[in-house]
């Protein structure tokens, strides 16, 4: 790989005035190391970011806040009491990605800011077909053009709880809903990070907790674990009384960025859940859906994996993550001794 | 579970489930693959691959790489050294055309380009990445139908001769019930987890290499003859290998352009492919499009199997998958007929692949068998059954031994297959999960190629086995030490064995599942060599009670030498050799197989495997939830090694079925998925409620040891097994491999 320098600053100050054009933060390196080895990404100056002080932290803030540092790692957040409690979806989105190994390397904010895993991101040159790779391709939110979805299963919880990212950067500390993070074709760069920024934690609003009960995530894929989604969806419900009260609904690997769908929350919401309206509103997400390079497939599995998610939500959050977190497998019995 | 009552025959260490000898330096990691050899004075070599797959090389900046620290030297088709062997020749049966940088013309993607040498392997990589390759590009042929088939020309490896059996015309008049049916299966990639990997290093006219390889002493020669040095000037130090998989039988072009480096620099050079790297130069199955014609009569007797199969191949080599030719030996139809066309791609030459023709063929023919049953209204197990070959189909030879029968009923009484649903989706499991049950037939042949072997007996009782003999992982360090103790009837850990290098007597080729049997043949008669020389002397010895035995046969067991068949006379081995002054014994061994059985008699180890899946109704998604194969293999050497490898194979099909397939970009012809993150095999998570029932079977025929080989046999079987379970649990019959999620939905 390219030559490059290397720092470990010892505080956020000094990796904040380490940052240079070129640069690149390194946090678990599981998606870094991947593109610097295959030259996707050549920085000349890799800033380790891993030694810096109290972004290791999951704590619960008094107003009933969840605030996860930036470096708590994938294993450590989807094991952690408070967020098995309050978002057991985050935890089973996260156990359903990677493995075991990588989960332990991996850290929140290298999860959500992971590059697209289409080949035409990490093989660029020369100039390829990008519809070769059609199953990983949007069906939403890229207007018909040939762009890779965001393959994080964390992000899509995530935006269904109204996450927030807590940044610093040269010109001092801000915050973004994760919904603006990733950015569509034509919005300009794949992220909204501008130059130089750190992800500093992320919170999820003390509303969360109230999906506790309801709460899904879905992942469909050819493998039945160690695999990308070919379509996911989180599905959080609040039921009272027979009726869901509120509703959240988001899509991953259908889209460039973590999907949410508000007009499908507005279909459920106030209703009795039954399979029907999960149908009607998992095809009011994909309305708008437009296929590429013959993936219309996964148009149809994307309403069908929501409708499934929202059916799985109304039945109630288990008590225990399923041993095969995610999957539509995930209850069988005897999975215990294999996953 | 292996069928422990079987009996043992030779010895009391074969028929045991001897754990690996070389288990604790693998899993310590002190077992030295051929990458971790560190030479002084070493240089790093990586290659530039090409990242089309057809046109020509038009910029290369060797500049710019030179000018990297660290870089020594770019090698390109302009200034490569020359080679005293042409790289279009095959120096043997088992070699490819190897591309080393003859000429600027791209064949394939991943096909070298440039090779950069460097004092480190980052610097070398970086030098590959300096280099900057622009192309002309020529418009790719990727897909079976980019171009226009043609007919196989017999020619041995890689060229397969159509088979005819029987009037194939008066097969299909005569058929009451015919299907017409096409299945594909998609390219594979050859991926063990250890990659290629050299180290060269020369001394004068004297080469050594330290390379994992399937076939030691075929591959000196292979080496020698590019670079015009007699085979006894190349050493190959190969103790293990990390998966080999056909792909390290076959000399292949990255190894010889090393070798080239460490002549040209003077220094020692290491190679080691990258996981991409894997995608192009080494070997893959081809792609096949299979059509199969049926015919049964009214009583469901086939009267004819008409299978013609389509294989990729490169554009400047042949090796056409047979994939038609697994429709010869199994059922006993009123005719066969195997027919082979090519179709020529710009992709690199493909090569054997943990059984070639079987896997790619008996997934098309187990689920056409399928299909024909269903036509017939018949359980597939009945339908397998009322065209059981008694004889070999087609040729009337009879089998060596034949337990398919046993296979049967033994793997469908653990599977529970009686009560079957005839009709497809019928069964759901609590989960409301389709599910559904299928099976196939597994056939494999049972070759044995040439090899030799020595055993020493030494005055202190031990006893050393030397044989050059490859282990690519299934366990021949252990097997074959059971067979050699066994043979001078001592236990295992008085036999010391010595495998793995070229200097040893030639081991053979570590393929075709022929391995053990022929290894194991020449280490048995190498042992046996030594007790025929143990009885001449006890029989000269006055001293002996075996004294004046003279032509008598002897065996050796429990430390003594017996005539056989008289358990009243012996004498202590040790006891031998010290009365004869403390001589050591040398006895040498061959194995192979005289020519006349195999015109006599046919010869495959079978088995039957069956399948569980739950596909889920809605999102498409499929689970194998059980898998159960009974394999009839002759003599099962050890039962745990011979379990494992059994499963790795039907774990292996179940990948075939589920997931392996190379995707091409029709633009630059590259293949997309070239690493483990995108070329998906399955993961512990997909395999689910596995068992192999090992099938009793005495064969007297095929071998002296009565060895079978169980290498390949795992995967054949189980894709059509998969395939079949996926129609009977959702009504779908897919006609492709693998099977996905868009083949389901709904």
């Amino acid at each position: 790989m390219k030559p490059f320098d290397f720092l470990q600053p010892a505080t956020i100050d000094e990796a904040l005035s380490a940052w240079t054009d070129g640069a690149a933060w390194l946090g678990g390196g599981t998606n870094l190391v991947d593109l610097m080895k295959t030259g996707a990404v050549q920085p000349d100056l890799v800033i380790d970011i891993t030694r810096l002080p109290g972004l290791n932290a999951v704590e619960v803030l008094p107003d009933g806040t969840t605030r996860i540092g930036a470096l708590v790692t994938n294993a450590d957040l989807a094991d952690h009491p408070e967020i098995t409690a309050r978002a057991p979806m985050v935890a089973e989105a996260l156990l359903s990605g990677a493995s075991g190994q990588l989960r332990n390397a991996a850290t929140v904010a290298g999860n959500i800011l992971q590059s697209p895993r289409d080949a035409f991101f990490a093989h660029q040159e020369p100039a390829s077909d990008p519809l070769a790779s059609a199953g990983s391709l949007s069906v939403l939110g890229a207007e018909g053009t040939a762009t890779a979805v965001n393959p994080s299963d964390f992000c899509v919880p995530l935006v269904a709880l109204d996450a927030v990212v807590e940044l610093q950067g040269p010109d001092g500390p801000r915050e973004i809903p994760l919904a603006g993070l990733h950015q569509l074709p034509g919005q300009g760069a794949r992220t909204a990070l501008r130059p130089g920024e750190l992800i500093l934690a992320l919170r999820l609003p003390p509303e969360a907790a109230g999906f506790a009960a309801n709460a899904r995530y879905l992942k469909v894929r050819d493998r039945t674990s160690f695999a990308f989604a070919m379509a996911s969806a989180a599905a959080a419900l609040k039921i009272d009384g027979g009726r869901i009260t509120a509703a959240r609904l988001a899509l991953g690997a259908v889209a460039p960025k973590p999907w949410r769908v508000a007009e499908a929350e507005e279909i459920l919401t106030g209703q009795a859940p039954d399979p029907e309206l999960f149908a009607r509103a998992a095809g009011a997400a994909l309305a708008g859906a437009v296929e590429i390079g013959g993936n219309g497939w996964k148009i149809d599995l994307a309403r069908r994996t929501a409708a499934r998610a929202l059916a799985m939500a109304a039945a109630g959050t288990p008590a225990r993550i399923p041993a095969l977190p995610a999957s539509p497998f995930g209850t069988t019995a005897g999975d215990h001794a294999h996953a | 579970m292996p069928d422990t009552t079987q009996p043992i025959r030779f010895g009391s260490n074969a028929g045991q489930p001897v754990s690996r000898r070389d288990g604790i330096a693998k899993v310590t990691g002190a077992a030295p693959f051929a990458a971790d050899n560190q030479p002084d004075n070493l240089l790093h070599a990586v290659y530039a691959p090409a990242a089309i797959a057809r046109g020509r090389v038009t910029h290369l900046d060797v500049a710019a790489a030179r000018a990297h620290p660290g870089v020594t030297h770019v090698f390109t088709p302009a200034n490569r050294p020359a080679l005293e062997g042409d790289p279009d020749d095959k120096p043997t049966m088992f070699s490819f055309r190897v591309e080393v940088l003859q000429d600027d013309t791209v064949r394939y993607a991943g096909q070298p380009i440039a090779l950069v040498l460097a004092e480190t392997l980052e610097a070398a990589h970086e030098g590959v990445r300096l280099l900057a390759p622009r192309y002309d590009m020529e418009p790719s042929r990727v897909t079976l139908d980019d171009a226009t088939p043609f007919d196989v020309e017999p020619g041995g490896f890689g060229r397969p001769a159509a088979t005819v059996h029987g009037d194939v015309e008066a097969g299909h008049a005569a058929a009451a019930r015919a299907i017409d049916v096409t299945y594909e299966t998609a390219a594979q990639y050859h991926n063990a987890m250890e990659t290629h990997a050299i180290v060269a290093q020369w001394d004068g006219d004297r080469l050594h290499l330290d390379v994992p390889t399937q076939a030691l002493n075929i591959s000196c020669a292979a080496y020698a003859a590019f670079f015009g040095i007699p085979a006894e000037n190349v050493t190959i130090s190969s103790p293990y290998l990390g998966g080999g998989f056909g792909s390290k039988a076959i000399p292949i072009g990255p190894n010889v352009l090393a070798i080239l480096a460490a002549r040209a620099m003077g220094r020692p050079v290491k190679l080691m492919l990258t996981r991409q790297q894997m995608f192009g130069p080494v070997g893959h199955r081809g792609a096949t499009r299979q059509r199969l014609r049926l015919g049964t009569d009214a009583a469901g007797a086939l009267t004819v199997i008409d299978h013609d199969g389509l294989s990729a191949t490169s554009t400047f080599d042949d090796f056409m998958e047979p994939a038609a030719n697994a429709s010869q030996g199994l059922y006993a139809a009123g005719a066969l007929r195997s027919t082979h066309r090519g179709v020529r791609l710009d992709i690199g030459t493909p090569g054997p692949m943990r059984a070639p023709g079987e896997a790619s063929g008996s997934a098309a023919l187990e689920c056409a068998l399928d299909e024909m049953a269903e036509a017939a209204g018949l359980d597939p197990l009945d339908f397998r059954l009322i065209n059981y070959a008694e004889t070999e189909p087609g040729t009337g030879k009879p089998y060596t031994s034949k337990a398919l029968r046993e296979c049967y009923a033994q793997g469908a009484e653990r599977f529970g297959w009686a009560g079957r649903p005839l009709a497809p989706g019928q069964m759901r499991d609590e989960q409301g999960m389709l599910t559904g049950w299928g099976m196939g037939t597994a056939l494999f042949p049972c070759p044995m190629f040439f090899a030799e072997a020595r055993a020493t007996l030494r005055p202190d009782g031990t006893a050393l086995f030397e044989t050059s003999a490859a282990d690519m992982g299934q366990g021949a360090w252990t097997s074959l030490a059971q067979i050699a103790a066994d043979s001078l009837g001592l236990p295992l850990e008085k036999v010391e064995f010595h495998a793995g290098h070229s200097s040893l007597p030639d081991g053979g080729v570590a393929g075709g599942s022929g391995h053990t049997a022929t290894a194991g043949t020449a280490l048995h008669t190498a042992g046996i060599d030594v007790v025929r020389q143990l009885g001449e002397i006890a029989s000269a010895d006055p001293d002996s009670p075996l004294h004046g035995a003279g032509n008598a046969r002897f065996v050796a067991h429990d430390g003594r030498l017996w005539i056989e068949g008289d358990d009243q006379r012996s004498d202590a081995i040790e006891e031998i050799v010290m009365r004869a002054g403390g001589v050591e014994i040398t006895g040498q061994g061959q194995g192979g197989r005289p020519q006349e059985v195999g015109e006599t008699y046919a010869m495959n180890a079978h088995g039957a495997v069956f399948a569980e899946v739950k596909v889920d109704p809605d999102l498409g998604q499929v689970r194998v939830s059980r898998l159960v194969g009974a394999f009839a293999a002759g003599r099962i050497i050890n039962p745990k090694l011979v379990e494992s490898q059994l499963m790795g194979g039907m774990i292996w099909g179940l990948g075939f079925a589920l997931h392996e397939k190379a995707s091409h970009d029709p633009a630059t012809g590259r293949i997309l998925n070239a690493d483990l993150a995108g070329y998906h095999v399955p993961v512990n998570a997909d395999v689910q409620g596995l068992e192999v029932i090992t099938v009793h079977e005495d064969d007297p025929h095929v071998n002296p040891l009565g060895i079978k080989g169980v290498g390949e046999i795992g995967i054949v079987g189980t894709v059509g097994a998969i395939g079949n379970a996926i129609w009977h649990a959702t009504g779908k019959r897919i006609r492709h491999f693998p099977i996905g999620i868009p083949d389901l939905l709904g």
